[in-house]
């Protein structure tokens, strides 16, 4: 061996984050390299955005407060809703991993175990970012005319990035969890779908039946996608934001306790 | 200091899935700078042997340590001094050869500067540079084994263990594999190999240690595990049956066994040369030409054969 080689040496919880680094890079390049995903990445928000607002818009704006278009009020619920289906990638991405052998070379290499999910995770960032910027700017094409300020979309974008990385750790319980990658998807999508539509995505809550409506006005969803909405077009918050950022929080907690113990036990098999 | 020679040590270990008794307490030691082939068909545990000293699984009783760290007590020392070659190749589809060794030096705790050099050295050894730039998706089954077992290197450890690196390869990309563990061999690497080709025991190992149902029934080099079951023999064969009678006739007095079907002969010799010379000298003497002539060697898988009482190529179809 010609090659002198040198190793880091820092202290435990650095080199954590440099692994988890590491782990980052590799999993934006498999986003990147994935053409079929990345294509989905693209074109699925187009298409949901367009098929929402020109099936139901007709119908639904008139059920809607005098002078709000159905577009822009449809724009804070489809972003967050494929914000949420975009988590099912990080599920499939993990399940994929613990089913392959290089598992097991991550963990026989001295490195942090739980690196691999931080890469998984916080990559699908980036995915879900793509994402949204697309549709924001499709939304812009066909009439979408937000009010909010430059302070208003700092907010926004806070809120999802919150929202986008506690729901990618929900998401990974499930990728920890299924046995196959067919059983992620399934999954996710009986989990996803229901509280996705269940919720002031699409019309407002009013016209749903009695309990519907009180699930769907205070689940964890509607909040961040009534928080959003209200940035966006300039309506009064009221506690949407908070409860949305605790909403995200407990959801965040207990996705990284309940993944951190599952991986560990399933890795260890 | 105490010079640690036995750089892999493994005591009475036990390892069970329920009634599943896998590993029945196994022992064996390998010293530093040599390789041990751990043989055996499937189901013997081999795998699960190689698992727990690589700290993938806890094991139930007994002690492993490796470069006299704990595997229990204190994983990650180990896991710096260790290498693993998977039987499925542990590599990332998406990522190229190079990104796929730069990333592992990385978790190996290589600096950036060291894990490129050191990415970029391995291609060339393993003769990849060609293919560096391609996901490894794209690669054929022999060039996937031998990225596997380079990425296991990225950090040039110096205890490697390698689980069946053979398994499902053609007979050439087997045969440079075995150069390239010859390679490491010779730069003083500690190698533990598993294999259930007696042949590649044979070729490559310093000790042999012949594991079946959990358990270790027969250990040593593979001359001393061939001379456990019998000696050489000399084969003759003959042009036609008439040739052939005659030969089993004038051999009558040595020990022979004779085969009707392929007009052939073999004979237990001790000395190679004097019992040759005598064999010869009957034979001449009776005027019986010979077709051809061979000393046979007893293989591994005679040896097989009388310690299990299967062939390792039986034992192997069962297992599947």
């Amino acid at each position: 061996m010609a090659v002198k080689l040198e190793f880091v040496e820092r202290p435990r919880i650095i080199m954590a984050v440099l692994d988890s680094w590491t782990m980052i890079k590799r999993s934006s390049t498999h986003i990147l390299r994935n053409t079929d995903q990345l294509l989905g990445t693209f074109f699925q928000p187009i298409m949901f955005l367009i098929l929402f607002a020109t099936v139901f818009g007709g119908a639904i704006e008139q059920s809607l407060p005098q002078g709000v278009s159905y577009l822009n009020f449809l724009m804070a619920g489809i972003i967050v809703q494929t914000v949420a289906f975009g988590s099912t990638t990080t599920a499939i991405a993990i399940c994929n991993d613990l089913q392959k052998g290089i598992i097991d070379r991550f963990r026989s290499l001295p490195m942090s175990n739980l690196a691999v999910l931080n890469g998984h995770v916080i990559s699908d960032l980036l995915r879900n970012g793509i994402s949204t910027v697309v549709m924001i700017v499709t939304g812009l094409i066909i009439g979408f005319r937000p009010s909010a300020s430059l302070l208003d979309w700092v907010a926004i974008v806070g809120l999802l990035l919150l929202f986008t990385f506690s729901f990618s750790w929900l998401a990974a319980v499930v990728g920890v969890l299924a046995k196959s990658v067919e059983a992620v998807q399934w999954l996710t999508f009986v989990i996803i779908f229901p509280l996705t539509f269940a919720s002031s995505a699409f019309v407002d809550p009013t016209s749903m039946p009695a309990g519907l409506r009180a699930f769907a006005e205070n689940q964890p969803i509607t909040q961040i996608i009534e928080a959003v909405r209200a940035l966006l077009l300039g309506i009064p918050i009221g506690n949407h934001a908070w409860l949305s950022i605790m909403w995200s929080l407990i959801i965040l907690v207990f996705g990284v306790v309940m993944t951190s113990i599952l991986f560990r036990r399933r890795s260890a098999s | 200091m105490k010079t640690l020679t036995n750089v892999i040590e493994v005591k009475g270990l036990k390892k069970a899935y329920g009634d599943n008794k896998v590993l029945r307490g196994v022992d064996f030691t390998v010293q530093k700078g040599t390789m041990l082939a751990l043989l055996g068909p499937n189901g013997a545990g081999k795998t699960t042997t190689v698992r727990i000293l690589s700290t993938l699984l806890r094991h139930d009783a007994g002690t492993v340590t490796i470069a006299g760290h704990d595997v229990k007590a204190q994983a990650d020392q180990v896991r710096s001094v260790i290498g693993l070659t998977g039987q499925s190749a542990a590599l990332d589809e998406l990522l190229t050869g190079r990104e796929n060794l730069e990333m592992m030096g990385r978790l190996y705790r290589l600096t950036k500067r060291s894990a490129k050099a050191r990415a970029q050295e391995l291609l060339e050894q393993f003769d990849l540079v060609k293919a560096a730039e391609r996901p490894a998706k794209t690669y054929s089954g022999g060039m996937r084994r031998r990225l596997d077992l380079a990425v296991s290197l990225i950090a040039a450890p110096p205890i490697i263990f390698l689980d069946e690196p053979t398994t499902g390869l053609d007979p050439r990309s087997r045969l440079a594999m075995w150069d390239i563990i010859k390679r490491l061999m010779a730069d003083g690497t500690t190698i533990l190999l598993t294999t259930q080709y007696l042949e590649e025991a044979d070729q490559l190992a310093d000790k042999i240690v012949v594991i079946d149902g959990g358990k270790v029934i027969a250990e040593g080099t593979a001359t001393q595990l061939k001379s456990k079951v019998g000696k050489d023999r000399l084969q003759l064969t003959f042009k036609d049956a008439a040739a052939h009678t005659k030969a089993k006739q004038a051999l009558a007095k040595l020990r022979t066994d004779a085969d009707d079907a392929t007009q052939s002969v073999s004979i237990v010799i001790n000395d190679t040369n004097k019992d040759v010379k005598k064999v010869l000298d009957v034979l001449d003497a009776a005027k019986v030409t010979i077709a051809s002539m061979a000393v046979h060697k007893p293989t591994l898988d005679d040896v097989f054969l009388s310690l299990t009482g299967k062939t390792g190529k039986k034992a192997t179809k069962e297992g599947k």
